[in-house]
């Protein structure tokens, strides 16, 4: 492990390519971002404040902010910075190094075995196949979660990455590990 | 494009087909007048969430993703899609994996696993982009039977739709002007309003990791609106469409408000001034109501 700079670029230069990930170290504190900001007026988050941190390598204070999860991600801040810092790409590569290391509320965990019980983050229910069919619908959509062997490949990539140990998923219940349940964070 | 029919394969998501079908019926109908053919995608799946998958994997969101893609090419289609999270999340997944070889040889390695492979053939497009560049202004203006003249309209973006530039090439992300071409097409009258590219709320996992403190934004959001006189809001974005119209159930039961601001996204508005009935386009299925104003 290395600063969280050079954890940023490294990781999220796998993604995005290192340069992009770079501009981190050319935000100047102007506080366009924060300006604009359609969460900071009614949230503790402060763009320029977290960019600031990341540069002092504030690790810990970081992921451990609440508000790091109040970004929209809407990129209001991204189009405006006029030093090209990439706003929310460097924001959401912060929030997977946050994950990494055990910081993921249970509801956002809970999206994740949605995805891996239907391959779907908001699936289908009864009430939902009677909605479609009164539009003229088929009852149930030709997704993941109708064909079991399609959803089959979804859960092999969650595995591949281990996505099912991050969010601590058992298979056998298909659900969050009980033994560990309670905010993981 | 020329006069003979073009298909689409039809990326679902979640929020259109297993909470607002109304979207997906009246996309598919207006499309299908204008003789473009919609074609399912067999086993696609959550794109999945960008701003969600996004913000805790990126190294599972992009197969995912790519996964999504591959369905299509495998089709040999172009998709399209009715929600700015699939927008953003498939755009970005294919524009990552055509610029940058060595993810995309990464990313084959587990779709391999399966027998897939990201080819980069596709084209991920907003319906409502095809609505206006493809389908166009000029025959869309043709099909209006009932004009929605006297009805004023607040625009709302959602987020991924223009943003990031970059990726999305809709031009200006400050003064946008697809969505209020569409809606003008109707006779309707576009209105300006406070914030009016702000964000619903819901997006990058903020409405997940807390729903009341997301409901505060689209609270904001509605309130701007209804003081600048609009009768609705029309947008392009399933997601979208479920903070700001389920969200104001929720918020009226968690603030004690009494909202009831007619929500519609951009085909259902088209629908019904194309004389398609509200249960056609899935209005009276749905938290807010319509009024006689934009029935008649």
């Amino acid at each position: 492990m290395g600063t969280l700079y050079e954890d940023i670029v490294d990781y999220g230069g796998e993604v995005f390519g290192k340069e992009h990930m770079e501009t981190l170290m050319l935000c100047v504190q102007c506080g366009k971002c924060t300006g604009g900001c359609p969460s900071g007026r009614n949230t503790a988050l402060r763009t320029r404040k977290l960019f600031r941190m990341a540069q002092e390598d504030m690790r810990e204070e970081i992921f451990n902010a609440p508000e790091l999860w109040f970004c929209s991600t809407c990129f209001t801040c991204y189009e405006r910075c006029p030093k090209g810092v990439k706003t929310t790409d460097l924001i959401r590569i912060i929030r997977n190094l946050a994950a990494k290391e055990g910081h993921m509320s249970v509801p956002h965990r809970m999206t994740g075995v949605y995805v891996l019980k239907t391959g779907h983050a908001v699936p289908i229910g009864e009430p939902q196949m009677k909605l479609r069919e009164e539009v003229g619908l088929e009852s149930q959509p030709p997704t993941t979660q109708k064909y079991k062997e399609q959803l089959e490949q979804v859960q092999e990539i969650f595995r591949t990455t281990h996505y099912d140990a991050m969010i601590d998923f058992d298979w056998d219940t298909m659900n969050l590990r009980e033994a560990e349940g309670g905010e993981k964070k | 494009m020329s006069e003979e029919a073009k298909e689409y394969a039809f990326f679902l998501g979640c929020i259109t087909p297993n909470r607002y079908p109304g979207i997906e019926a009246a996309t598919k109908r207006i499309f299908k007048e204008f003789g473009i053919e919609t074609k399912e995608m067999v086993g696609a799946s959550c794109c999945p969430a960008p701003g969600v998958f996004g913000s805790f994997d990126m190294h599972t969101w992009l197969p995912v993703a790519a996964r999504n893609l591959c369905i299509a090419e495998e089709m040999g289609l172009e998709i399209y899609v009715t929600c700015n999270g699939c927008y953003g999340s498939l755009q970005e997944a294919d524009h990552l994996l055509k610029d940058h070889p060595k993810l995309k040889e990464k990313t084959n390695e587990v779709l391999g696993k399966f027998g897939r492979e990201f080819k980069g053939t596709t084209k991920v497009n907003h319906s409502i982009v095809i609505l206006h560049d493809v389908i166009g202004l000029d025959k869309l203006k043709e099909r209006i039977t009932k004009p929605m003249n006297d009805v004023n309209v607040a625009v709302h973006y959602g987020c991924h739709f223009l943003k990031p530039r970059e990726v999305r090439g809709h031009g200006s992300s400050e003064d946008p002007y697809i969505m209020e071409d569409l809606v003008k097409v109707t006779g309707a009258k576009e209105v300006d309003y406070k914030d009016k590219l702000m964000c619903c709320g819901a997006g990058g996992g903020n409405r997940t990791a807390d729903t009341p403190q997301s409901l505060e934004w689209t609270r904001q959001k509605l309130v701007n609106a209804i003081e600048a006189g609009c009768d609705c809001m029309v947008h392009p974005c399933a997601f979208c469409h479920l903070q700001l119209d389920r969200g104001q159930a929720e918020m009226n039961k968690a603030f004690g408000t009494t909202f009831n601001f007619p929500i519609l996204f951009a085909t259902q508005f088209l629908g019904l001034a194309m004389g398609l009935s509200q249960t056609e386009c899935g209005l009276d299925i749905q938290t807010t109501t319509m009024p006689e104003k934009l029935l008649k």
